[in-house]
This record gives C-alpha cells, sequence and structure tokens, in this order.
C-alpha cells in the first residue's frame, strides 16, 4: 500500500510500504477512507519529539471503514462498519481508561519501558507518533491497523460525509476538551492563543459552551478571519499588545481562562524578545520546547484562573514565572486529549447540527500529495489551515 | 528494496510482524534547495571546525601567519551558520553563510598582496570562495522562495463560521453539557459579577 513516511527531519515521503497485517485479537484493520495532517505532525516533522526512526507511517487523523477483525472483539466490530479513529489507543480496562483518562491508558503502550524511563511512567499508544508513545504505525496510509480497536474507535453512521466526522478522531475532541477543562462559565472570558485547526475548534467549543466573549490571538489574518467567523474577538499580536487588548477587553482584571493552542512551537519574532532566546537555546540543544505562549498566559491570567494547554509539548522548557503562577493561584490543567471521552457527545452534536466541523478544511488532496502539503502547511502557503488527504 | 538508506532498513527491526515497512521510497518533501542547504551546513561544521581546531594550516597555505586568532573566530562564525543551515532555520543559516562568504573574501584578499609567497594559494582560494559564494546566494534565494508565505493564493475565510445554524444563535448552545466533576473550577459569579449584573 501506500503511506507517507517519516524520514528524518523535514523529509516525508508517500512511499510503497507493506499492507499492515492483524496481530493482537482485537485488531482491526481499516481501509481508510480520509485521513488529516495534524498540527503536532508538524513538530514531527522538525524532528522536535524524540525517538522517531526512518520507516515510521505517519498521521493520527483517520477514519474509514473495517475490512478485516481480529478473533477477540466478540462481535463488538465487523466488516464494513464506518469508524473514526481516534489517535489515542486505549485498551478501554485498566484503571486510567475506567476513569475516562484514555490518554493516559496504562496498557497500549507497546513501548512501555521507554516511556517509562523518560516520562517517570507510561502514557496510552498513539498513533503514528514517537516511539516513546509505541511507535504504532500511523494512518496517512491505505490501511491501518487499529489494536483493542472495540475500545479505542468510535463508530460512526452513514449518510454524512467523512469531512464532518474526520475531526472527531482529533482536533475537536482535543478543542473541546481544552473548553470543558475549563469549566466554562457565563460570565467568563476565554482567551484563546493560536488560530491552527485545535485553536479554531476550541473557539466554537467556548461559544458552544456559552463564554461571555471568546477571544483569539495569532497573526496570520485568513486565520484571524476564521476565528472571527466563529464568534471570536481577534487579536493580531503582530499589531496590537495582547496583555495590553486583554487587560482592556476584560475591565483591567485579565481574562479567568487561557488556552495554549500553540505549544512547543510558539512563533519566533524580534519583537518578542524570549522567542528569539528559546529558539537559541532550541539550536544549541539547552532547551527543547519554546514556551512564550505559557509565560503570557501565566501574565496576564486572572488571579484564581485556570490556563488549559491542549499545544503539545515536547519536553524541557525554561524560565516559566512559577512565582507568578503561585502567587496567583492559578490552576493548570493540560494533556494529551481523552478523545473516547468525548467523541460519543460530540458525534451527536455534529448530527444535531450544533456544528460543522468541516469548515476548517482548506486543502483536500489526494495521499500522494502529502510531502508537498506537509510543507504548504508548515509554511503556511496557501492560506492552508487544514489538510484533508484522500488515499 | 533499491533506495532505502541503511537506517531505514535497520529501524524495522523495531517493527512489529504486522506493522508496515518501506518496499520503495517516493519523492521527498525537502526540495533541491533544502537537501543543499544541508549540503552547506555540514560543510560549514566541517570547515569551521577546521578552522577553529587547525587554524594554523590555513594560516600558513595562505601566507597569512599571524592571523591564528581571527581565523578561529571565523571558524567558531562558520559552526554556527552551520547549525543554523542545518537546523528548521535553513533560510537564516544560508544568509549568514553569505555573509560569511563576504568576511571570508574581503580577509582573503588582503593575502593577494604581490609580497605574499603564497600567493597562488590565495588566488585559489578566493576563486574557491567565489564559487561557494554562488551557490550560497542562490540557494539562499531558492529557500527563501520555496518557503516564503507569500506563496500561493491569499484567501479569506470570514464565511466559515462552522456553525450551521449560525454564530449567535450557537452562543450557548451545549449548555446542556455539565462539566464532569474532576473538571470544575471556580464557581459561576453571575450574581456578582459586576459586567453580567450591568447587562
Ligand atoms: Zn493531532
Ligand atoms: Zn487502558
Amino acid at each position: 500500500m501506500r503511506a507517507l513516511v517519516w524520514h528524518g527531519k523535514e523529509d516525508i515521503r508517500c512511499d510503497t510500504v507493506t499492507d499492515p497485517e492483524i496481530e493482537g485479537e482485537r485488531d482491526v484493520i481499516v481501509k481508510v477512507t480520509s485521513c488529516a495532517i495534524c498540527g503536532s505532525d508538524l513538530h514531527l516533522f522538525h524532528n522536535f519529539i524524540p525517538a522517531m526512526l526512518p520507516g515510521d507511517v505517519m498521521g493520527h487523523e483517520t477514519m474509514g471503514e473495517v475490512v478485516e477483525t481480529g478473533r477477540g472483539l466478540n462481535g463488538k466490530l465487523k466488516k464494513g462498519d464506518r469508524v473514526v479513529v481516534p489517535f489515542t489507543i486505549v485498551c478501554g480496562e485498566c484503571d486510567q481508561c475506567k476513569r475516562g483518562y484514555f490518554s493516559v491508558c496504562q496498557r497500549s503502550n507497546r513501548k512501555k519501558h521507554l516511556a517509562d524511563k523518560v516520562f517517570g511512567h507510561t502514557t496510552a499508544g498513539l498513533f503514528g507518533y514517537t516511539h516513546l508513545t509505541g511507535g504504532y504505525p500511523g494512518g496517512q496510509a491505505e490501511y491501518l491497523r487499529v489494536p483493542f480497536a472495540d475500545s479505542t474507535v468510535q463508530k460512526v453512521p452513514e449518510g454524512i460525509p467523512d469531512e464532518k466526522l474526520l475531526f472527531l478522531s482529533d482536533i475537536f475532541p482535543t478543542g473541546w476538551q481544552a473548553a470543558v477543562q475549563a469549566d466554562i462559565q457565563p460570565t467568563d472570558t476565554v482567551a484563546i492563543w493560536g488560530c491552527g485547526p485545535v485553536g479554531q475548534m476550541t473557539i466554537r467549543s467556548a461559544v458552544l459552551l456559552g463564554a461571555e466573549q471568546v477571544i483569539a490571538i495569532d497573526h496570520l489574518p485568513e486565520r484571524l478571519d476564521m476565528a472571527e467567523a466563529g464568534g471570536a474577538i481577534t487579536i493580531n499580536f503582530k499589531e496590537e499588545n495582547v496583555v495590553e487588548r486583554l487587560n482592556e477587553l476584560t475591565g483591567g482584571e485579565g481574562p479567568e481562562k487561557c488556552i495554549d493552542c500553540i505549544g512547543m512551537e510558539s512563533h519566533v519574532t524580534p519583537a518578542m524578545p524570549d522567542t528569539v532566546y528559546d529558539r537559541a537555546k532550541q539550536i544549541l540543544l539547552a532547551e527543547s520546547d519554546r514556551p512564550h505562549v505559557l509565560r503570557e498566559m501565566i501574565y496576564v491570567c486572572r488571579p484564581g484562573g485556570l490556563i488549559s494547554i491542549p499545544g503539545v509539548y515536547g519536553g524541557l522548557a525554561d524560565k516559566i514565572p512559577m512565582g507568578a503562577a503561585m502567587n496567583k493561584g492559578l490552576t493548570f490543567r493540560m494533556g494529551q486529549t481523552h478523545v473516547q471521552r468525548w467523541t460519543a457527545d460530540l458525534l451527536r452534536r455534529i448530527e444535531e447540527d450544533q456544528i460543522d466541523p468541516s469548515f476548517v478544511i482548506t486543502h483536500e488532496v489526494p495521499l500522494d500529495q502529502g510531502p508537498e502539503m506537509y510543507r504548504t502547511f508548515r509554511d503556511k502557503q496557501d492560506s492552508c489551515i487544514k489538510v484533508v488527504l484522500k488515499p | 528494496m533499491t533506495n532505502l538508506s541503511s537506517l531505514t532498513n535497520f529501524s524495522n527491526i523495531t517493527r512489529s510482524e504486522g506493522d508496515p515497512k518501506v518496499i520503495h521510497s517516493g519523492p521527498s518533501s525537502r526540495g533541491v534547495p533544502d537537501s543543499l542547504a544541508r549540503g552547506l551546513g555540514w560543510f560549514s561544521l566541517g570547515l569551521g571546525l577546521t578552522e577553529l581546531l587547525a587554524p594554523g594550516r590555513i594560516t600558513r597555505a595562505l601566507g597569512m601567519e599571524g592571523k591564528e586568532a581571527l581565523v578561529r573566530v571565523y571558524g567558531a562564525r562558520e559552526i554556527g551558520s552551520g547549525i543554523l543551515s542545518l537546523s528548521v532555520d535553513k533560510k537564516l543559516g544560508l544568509w549568514s553563510r553569505v555573509a560569511g562568504d563576504g568576511l571570508d573574501i574581503a580577509t582573503v584578499m588582503t593575502a593577494l598582496r604581490p609580497d605574499n609567497p603564497k600567493r597562488d594559494n590565495a588566488v585559489i582560494a578566493l576563486a574557491l570562495l567565489l564559487g561557494i559564494t554562488a551557490i550560497d546566494l542562490i540557494d539562499a534565494q531558492a529557500t527563501t522562495m520555496r518557503h516564503s508565505r507569500s506563496a500561493g493564493r491569499r484567501r479569506t475565510y470570514r464565511d466559515r463560521s462552522g456553525f450551521p445554524r449560525g454564530v449567535d444563535a450557537s452562543r450557548g448552545a451545549a449548555r446542556d453539557f455539565k462539566t464532569p466533576p474532576d473538571l470544575r473550577h471556580a464557581p459561576a459569579l453571575a450574581a456578582v459579577s459586576p459586567r453580567t449584573s450591568a447587562a
């Protein structure tokens, strides 16, 4: 089959690879009908996440049709089922899964020993990601093997286009959890850093959950346009001072809820000297993450407020103002998304026309154009926000 | 397995039986300017290390004895350009190489004085420098163009609310959702918030 394969920094290729095969009793093989490139794929593209190996198949936002099943599924999944495959692989049986903390499933990471060493304790296995999370081949491919399939996938009905459902695999639940874990109150101002795909979903989630005002921060005009269309007040950090503007919009008190939809690779510009400092340290391997957004959030957040972090961090971040965070009594909530905790509810909201997540798609191309699209998406060319690939 | 790197073959060992393994590789997301940038980056590192560790060999060859400290400084600069050219910010790296080329040329020019017994070497070095400067310039421009944000269309997404019923009808449309107990935070202030009570 064909698949997008990681070969090194900025080196993704559409390769011919062997077809995946059923290994475990609860495995299924999914024939992929749609998959997407995610912002976190760009961290892998840049080789900022450790433990990628040449030959790794990319992709963790996938949907398709079950074409082969393992023997231990007890009829819960059968050939022909239409499924969305969340990026988190979950056993459904461990203590964490039972609690709904799926992204820290204790049993789905097949390279647990690596994760135990690096993180202290393992987290869930993820598709198309580093070997620290199992090195499971991803879904930017014609076929995908899904382990623990009965607890991992979300069955979806026929009759709704892929484009509306695909993002149940990651960015929609990720934006949703980012907003939900901020426990948005009707009086809250929610400030969202980053208007990429996750930022856009977070904006919609915060609006649906009834925030008093939603403020979105970015510098790319097309992304700010889309944020505004979704009901956000926008701040272009290249033109306005973010802290001043946020204070202005909140009567000088700062937003109650701050959400980081950027993560480890914040924009670098001499206008924000700390970003240049971080980039220099990063190049010298003295720091892996650029936490500009974290610093700004901690500074501007209202005391007693909450900081929600769906953006991906990879390793070590420097100069985090813990003094301000501690004295202001801020709450931090973060993590990879517990996708399976939200998918059924969000599927209903799509079916009920509360939201149509396909609004974020700006490019839809065949799989073999994937390598070029990684570059287009990374360089933000052609007003690219979200790429869907058709195998 | 025609065009696979040995590393790809090696990393197949870490895969399980049912995992896809590369049979044949397609074209890379790295373009020619990107690959050239990597080549120039490694070249910078090699040259920089030589300048840093064995500046005497260079000054002797060019008849520039006494300039060892300067060559070391250039070596450090070269290593910096190399690291940048190999990084995601290769554009910066390449342009810093172009600037460095200018400095190198100006310095080697001083060795062209008629009384320098190694003048011939200096002429060869200058020719090489001019050649590499041309390559650096071309690649810096090509890389800048290739990764420029201005490539492609300028589109606007002002009509993309994502809400089939429109934004206003969607505000609070999911208030039926109850925050799970583990994700609750500060209590609502609906009754006492100055902003709400004013409304
Ligand atoms: Zn993702
Ligand atoms: Zn589990």
